[in-house]
């Protein structure tokens, strides 16, 4: 069992199956990307215990009875529309992965630093370059 | 009146002769500045629904009774197949189907590249499919591949017959009369796209026809490349593309998985999803060639170039084409005297594809890194020289420029180029700052046949139809915009709706920086086709005549300020009636050179202990007419920019000179640039629209932030150190070795010790 944005799921993946290919295949939750699948990237990005992870990497039935947040979880959540605000995104791809990261980050320090927001986010790839954007929309996030 | 043309059509810097009909493009370009909507910053329409994880990509597609495909790839440069076995792939659970060498002209035995694709395996799940790749029997004659492009070119293995060689003036004139002469040899490596999303389709056969759902730049190309791949009317193939993620020059034609797919998809009957992975995406995906250049400039004592000569080698591999590596030295500069001859080397590598101004970003790092060596001899500032060396008209060509404003470039750099001796001043002991410039031409005119359609319902909202693609760029909101800025209605009143060439008319690919300007204008003819009706409409309705009516801020308004009325109020009348425009793109300018301009100035410090390089601040100033969306260009000049740092400073497909294997298959060995690598990052356009290209005057700006970045960070490390680096990407190894030889040059030169 694994609860995902507050709902329970009894999820039945075959031995090795990832947290990624469950949300995505078994619960359809496809805002969750796979970019790499090894763990690279970032695009993945979802929280495991209020713990930024990277699901392509971790087995499923290593978080069992865990509570799992998507980006689906955190659609309301003031960060999407700093996003949107800021133009902090281009082809999109990467982005769940970077909003999961960068909620993770202002829950544990709601005024980041630059330093602290280049570091939390330095393992969320942008192959678009939304970098200093995605910046901005982390430091601008209340506003 | 449609009108029948034989005309140039220019993609990427390729030309060729075609024939087209277009309409005549009535409408006056707006004035120069901002307006009411385009000019303005704009969010992008769709960004709520990529942030939020709603957009569906190709990779997010879940279609009923879906399989999933895993292709066997060769492990060797060079190898042949000389016995292969699919049945104990066949006799795994889960699998449906498999193919193997010569069941389509995709799969081969004859393996001239690692990656090339040789069989393929569907499946329940993409575990099942991957379990029995690997459980196929395949044996390998391993033969030995080329791999060096130098080598090719002795050799005559070239992917086209002859090398290009391009020449105007007298070249051998030119340098004897040159008071000094520069020459050097640079060097560029294989860098590789890495979209986000990798390369993908997921195809079904619906009756007669097929279903092409795919990460593409180019849903036309896909329809068109996919009928004549499996013999099909074009129109028997839908092509579907409504989110992509990442692309960059290299998702423009349907690739072996799309075949693949569609192959296992006719034998099993259902849906199949052929996706590569990472490390296919970094092996058999494409590439940006690697290059030689051998540069050599003459000019004489106050700057004024007599002679420029070039040899190039692109390193293609083993199929694509051999890009415009000379363009810059070719077209940046009036010298009269210039010779390039450009080979591109056939090699046992990965095949290249276009990368974001393919050939252009290459050349101008050799040839703007030389002129600084050039401005140093001479003493001359680096600025200045090239300000001497403008061209007014287009001497590669002989066409004159339909728009260019370097020079106002160049002039709006000049701050940024001021801050150097301030930021030389801050240098120390172990790290040396500078300043370096360069200056970036391109194409970026985009060009006919490009359609778009729109309807206005009875509620006075518009949409916007046509079948191209938004790669990431923003372009439907651009298009959101120049349909509202016609129309006179609220940018919140239109929707755009891409993707789907069965949904919509002809639309321009997403490359060469030829979507905005391709589409922009028919758009802006669409709009003010469905305007021209809506007031033909209202002067009936209000007994005015048409010449006292406008739209604006979503009202029909009289001249003498009597009537305001809603659009929707008019068009309610009509019910479920739909107002509907069309517009085609108008033609280029006959005998014009249609180019984008601009220059880029950085500033880095150097650890000349250590060799590590940190980029802190890149100016960017660009010249590409009319800007739509200030906030989307800017975004797009931080992306060419970042792109260009890695291609810089940290990316490099190695390979194993050996054994002609691929080292850097995971994002985890290939470097790509994070969010902690990333400069200030300033940019500002010329914003001037091109009064001779087509009714809105805008170019393209996908490409031009790429291309300058590497020579000006180059050049900024000449300015702190005085060390050339010549060789991308400038590794620390590259870093101490140029430290080194501007250390022993300095000796040579220091006068002998008594």
């Amino acid at each position: 069992m694994i609860n995902v944005n507050g709902h329970e799921y009894d999820v039945h993946g075959e031995v090795g199956t990832t947290l990624a290919e469950a949300l995505r295949e078994e619960l359809s939750l496809t805002g969750t990307k796979i970019a790499c699948g090894e763990g690279h990237c970032g695009a993945c990005t979802v929280l495991v215990d209020g713990v930024p992870t990277l699901s392509c990497i971790t087995l499923v039935h290593t978080v069992d009875g865990a509570e799992v947040t998507t980006i689906e979880g955190l659609r309301e959540h003031p960060m999407v529309q700093s996003f949107v605000r800021a133009d902090a995104l281009q082809c999109g791809f990467c982005t769940p992965g970077q909003i999961v990261s960068a909620v993770a980050l202002v829950d544990a320090t709601p005024a980041p630093s630059t330093e602290e927001i280049r570091h939390a986010m330095a393992g969320n790839l942008c192959r678009c370059g939304a970098y200093p954007k995605i910046e901005e929309a982390i430091r601008t996030w209340r506003d | 009146m449609a009108r029948l043309i034989r005309t140039e059509k220019e993609v990427e810097g390729r030309y060729e002769e075609v024939w087209l009909v277009v309409e005549e493009d009535a409408l006056e370009q707006w004035p120069a500045g901002a307006r009411e909507i385009v000019g303005q910053p704009h969010v992008r329409v769709d960004g709520a629904q990529r942030a939020r994880g709603e957009a569906i990509y190709t990779a997010d597609l879940q279609l009923n009774g879906m399989l999933h495909t895993a292709v066997l790839r060769s492990p060797h440069p060079r190898a042949k197949v000389t016995r292969i076995d699919l049945a104990p792939a066949l006799a795994l659970p889960g699998v449906h189907a498999a193919i193997g060498p010569n069941d389509i002209p995709q799969l081969t035995g004859d393996c001239t590249f690692q990656g090339q694709a040789i069989a393929a395996v569907c499946a329940d799940s993409l575990a099942q499919a991957r379990a029995a790749v690997r459980a196929i029997d395949v044996d390998f004659e391993v033969l030995e591949p080329l791999l060096d492009p130098d080598e090719a070119v002795r050799r005559g293995e070239l992917v086209d017959e002859e090398p290009r060689v391009k020449e105007r003036g007298d070249y051998e004139r030119g340098l004897a009369e040159a008071d000094v002469v520069v020459e050097a040899e640079f060097r560029t490596q294989v860098v590789l796209h890495n979209s986000m999303e990798t390369h993908q389709a997921v195809v079904q056969w619906v009756a007669d026809g097929v279903e092409v759902h795919i990460s593409t730049q180019y849903i036309w190309g896909i329809r068109d490349g996919v009928a004549s791949g499996l013999g099909l009317p074009p129109d028997k193939v839908r092509a579907i593309c409504h989110y992509m993620g990442g692309g960059f020059g290299s998702k423009n034609s349907p690739d072996d998985y799309t075949f693949i797919a569609a192959e296992l998809a006719k034998r099993t009957g259902r849906a199949v999803k052929c996706a590569l992975t990472r490390r296919e995406e970094n092996t058999a995906a494409g590439n940006r060639n690697a290059t030689i250049q051998r540069l050599t400039i003459g000019a004489r004592s106050d700057g004024t170039l007599t002679a420029l000569g070039g040899e190039f080698v692109n390193a293609v591999g083993w199929s694509g084409w051999s890009s415009g590596t000379e363009g810059p030295m070719q077209m940046l500069y009036a010298c009269p005297n210039v010779k390039t001859t450009t080979y591109g080397a056939k090699l046992n590598l990965p095949p290249m594809k276009a990368f974001r101004a393919p050939g252009f970003v290459e050349g101008t790092f050799g040839l703007e890194a030389l002129l600084d060596e050039l401005a140093s001899k001479l003493d001359l500032d680096p600025l200045e020289l090239r300000w001497r060396n403008h061209a007014d008209t287009d001497l590669a060509d002989e066409r004159p420029y339909s728009s260019k404003n370097l020079i106002e470039c160049y002039r709006r750099a000049e701050p940024h180029w001021e801050r150097r001796h301030e930021v030389r001043a801050r240098s120390t002991d172990t790290v040396k700052r500078g300043v370096g410039m360069a200056s970036q031409i391109w194409y970026g005119g985009g060009g006919p046949p490009s359609y778009a359609w729109i309807r206005v319902g009875s509620d006075g909202r518009a949409t916007v139809v046509t079948a191209m693609q938004d790669i990431g760029t923003g372009t439907k909101t651009a298009m959101a915009q120049i349909a509202a800025e016609e129309l006179g209605i609220p940018f919140e009143h239109v929707t755009v709706t891409v993707g789907d060439s069965d949904r919509g008319p002809f639309a321009s690919i997403s490359a060469g920086s030829s979507t905005t300007p391709s589409m922009g204008p028919a758009v802006r003819a669409a709009a003010a086709d469905a305007k021209r009706q809506i007031i033909e409409i209202a002067a009936q309705r209000h007994h005015l005549e048409e010449r006292v009516l406008d739209i604006r801020g979503g009202q029909v308004v009289s001249s003498d300020g009597n009537l305001s009325a809603p659009v929707g109020d008019l068009l309610g009348l009509l019910e479920n009636a739909q107002i509907l425009g069309k517009g085609a793109r108008g033609p280029n300018p006959t005998g014009m050179q249609v180019l984008t301009f601009g220059v880029q100035v950085a500033e880095v410090a150097v650890d000349i202990e250590t060799g590590e390089v940190w980029v802190d601040r890149i100016a960017a100033i660009h010249d590409v007419g009319r800007v739509i969306n200030p906030l989307g260009a800017s975004s797009q000049i931080e992306g060419g920019i970042i792109q260009g740092i890695g291609h810089t400073l940290s990316e490099e497909r190695l390979v194993d000179p050996k054994t002609g294997r691929i080292l850097t298959t995971s994002l985890d060995a290939y470097k790509l640039p994070t969010i902690a690598d990333v400069p200030e990052i300033v940019s500002e356009l010329v914003d001037e629209p091109d009064a001779h290209l087509t009714n809105l005057g805008s170019k393209g700006l996908g490409e031009p932030p790429i291309i300058p970045t590497a020579a000006a960070i180059a050049n900024a490390i000449r300015d702190a150190t005085g060390a050339d680096v010549r060789s991308l990407p400038i590794s620390r190894e590259e870093m101490l070795r140029a430290l080194r030889e501007a250390e022993a040059k300095e000796r040579r030169a220091a006068p002998a010790r008594v």
